[in-house]
């Protein structure tokens, strides 16, 4: 038996159109051989948590462009601790300004990526990440 | 509290816990299955399959909508299957794009699931699952299938009903889907109906459902049905007067067009399986089926645990290099086995 497949959850919280950047890191984590629930664009924070809890995710990926990342992100943080998910990994990318990262980690987010990461140190850090958190 | 106990007093959270743990075949999920599967065979099952685009996830969605307005307040599952890439392992499941009306309901509870190298349309554990969420007390099971092609099939072994999802413009090469899966249709919808060529399909179905192909298709199926069950007799020209002919319709399922009268049909081939005995036939063929695909995985599974290291790639280098036949290989590899089984001590 191989071992387990890793689920993640790509979504667009917020109202920007632009879903590109959600879908290439998709296909990335797919070619990677994970299994990816993706609910495309305007999530709700909601919207995010429930799905997560329905597809036992053990990961989740959230992709913010539109600058609204310090309202949504403590939401969707908190939404997840009151369905009992804060084993959850949450994941960040899109357009974060520098001055915003360190808030956006203290607030619960794993790890921040901004334009032009390389989709194969994202594939890296999940796995490093779930594999550390097996460990504990 | 055991988490299957908690799934059936509607944790939600411990009813996704127990469907990976089922998903992933655990030492856990099995347990779970052992103590939910009495309460199972309440659930209708009601399997949606057709091509690739053909509009199944937003059918799905139009559907469970219905349903929830049923008097009785009927609570719906949607298992929603997509395939797994043959070359890495992973997989997109983009079915809840289509399903995002469906939030907010807590009676209504979305799992989307790869197919993990599974041909028939299906997951192998696709069934296990929707045990799960008949004992959590869900009235109906929606299961939608990985678009599928002419053999994906498995979804009748599985579904009390079972939906076909056609459109408008495969006309006349309907072709490519007829011969396998438009017989095991129950109910025939022709989706996106507002586009050019609706009626043309729709007549096209018609009149393959009126030539008279279901009869023959049917009785076929129903051989297998009665061998299933130990006391039945084979039909009679009765039964076969009383068989279900599929109706065919049209839905342009994001508008919600033709839903209503879906559902009405949905309900009125339940009343006619339960009335006709054959919900009872179809249980137990599809229990038997269950068994039947375990066995086969499980041999497999030991088969390959007993061989010894090394001895399967030895044999397939005398493949390689055409020294021994394929079927000759297997045959010595089962041997190997059998006598190891017979006499362990000789190891």
């Amino acid at each position: 038996m191989t071992e387990k497949q890793i689920r993640v959850l790509i979504a667009k919280p917020g109202l920007d159109g632009h879903d590109r950047g959600a879908k290439v890191i998709a296909r990335a984590l797919r070619d990677d051989g994970m299994e990816v629930i993706y609910t495309g664009l305007r999530q709700t924070p909601d919207m995010i948590s429930e799905a997560a809890l329905q597809e036992d995710v053990d990961v989740i990926g959230l992709s913010i462009l539109s600058g609204a990342h310090n309202a949504l992100i403590p939401q969707i943080i908190k939404k997840l601790k009151e369905n009992g998910q804060d084993n959850v990994l949450v994941f960040l990318g899109g357009i974060i300004p520098e001055d915003d990262i360190q808030s956006m980690l203290d607030a619960g987010i794993y790890k921040v990526y901004g334009p032009g990461t390389d989709t194969r140190q994202v594939c890296k850090d999940i796995r490093e990440a779930i594999s550390v958190k097996q460990a504990e | 509290m055991s988490l299957s106990k908690a799934v059936r007093e509607g944790s939600r959270i411990a009813l996704s816990r127990v469907l990976s743990q089922v998903e992933n075949n655990t030492a856990a999920g099995l347990r779970a299955l052992d103590e939910l599967f009495p309460y199972t065979g309440k659930a209708h099952k009601i399997g949606i399959t057709g091509p690739p685009g053909s509009g199944k996830s937003t059918l799905v969605n139009a559907l469970a909508k219905q349903l929830r307005q049923l008097e009785n307040d009927p609570r719906v599952a949607i298992i929603a299957v997509d395939p797994t890439s043959p070359f890495s392992g992973g997989a997109i499941l983009g079915d809840r794009v289509r399903m995002l009306d469906l939030q907010g309901d807590p009676d209504i509870f979305i799992r989307s699931m790869a197919s993990r190298g599974a041909l028939g349309g299906l997951a192998t554990q696709t069934e296990a699952l929707s045990q799960v969420f008949d004992a959590a007390g869900y009235d109906f099971i929606l299961i939608e299938t990985v678009g599928a092609g002419q053999s994906e099939v498995d979804i009748v072994n599985l579904a009390h009903t079972t939906i076909v999802v056609d459109v408008p413009g495969l006309g006349d090469d309907i072709q490519s889907i007829k011969a396998g899966i438009l017989e095991i249709a129950d109910i025939l919808v022709v989706n996106k109906a507002d586009r050019p060529g609706a009626d043309q399909s729709l007549r096209y179905l018609k009149s393959m459902i009126d030539m008279g192909y279901r009869p023959l298709a049917s009785s076929a199926g129903k051989h297998r049905l009665a061998d299933s069950l130990p006391n039945s007799k084979p039909c009679d020209e009765d039964e076969q007067q009383s068989l279900w002919t599929p109706p065919v319709m049209k839905t342009v399922a994001r508008e919600s067009e033709g839903i209503e009268t879906l559902v009405a049909e949905i309900l009125k081939h339940q009343k006619f399986l339960k009335e006709t005995g054959r919900w009872q036939l179809k249980e137990a063929w599809t229990l038997r089926e269950i068994v039947r695909k375990r066995i086969e995985g499980s041999l497999v599974r030991d088969f390959f645990n007993q061989l010894p290291e090394g001895l399967l790639d030895e044999t397939m280098g005398d493949v390689i290099a055409r020294k021994v036949s394929p079927a000759r290989a297997v045959e010595n590899l089962l041997t190997y086995n059998r006598n190891r089984n017979q006499s362990p001590h000789l190891e």
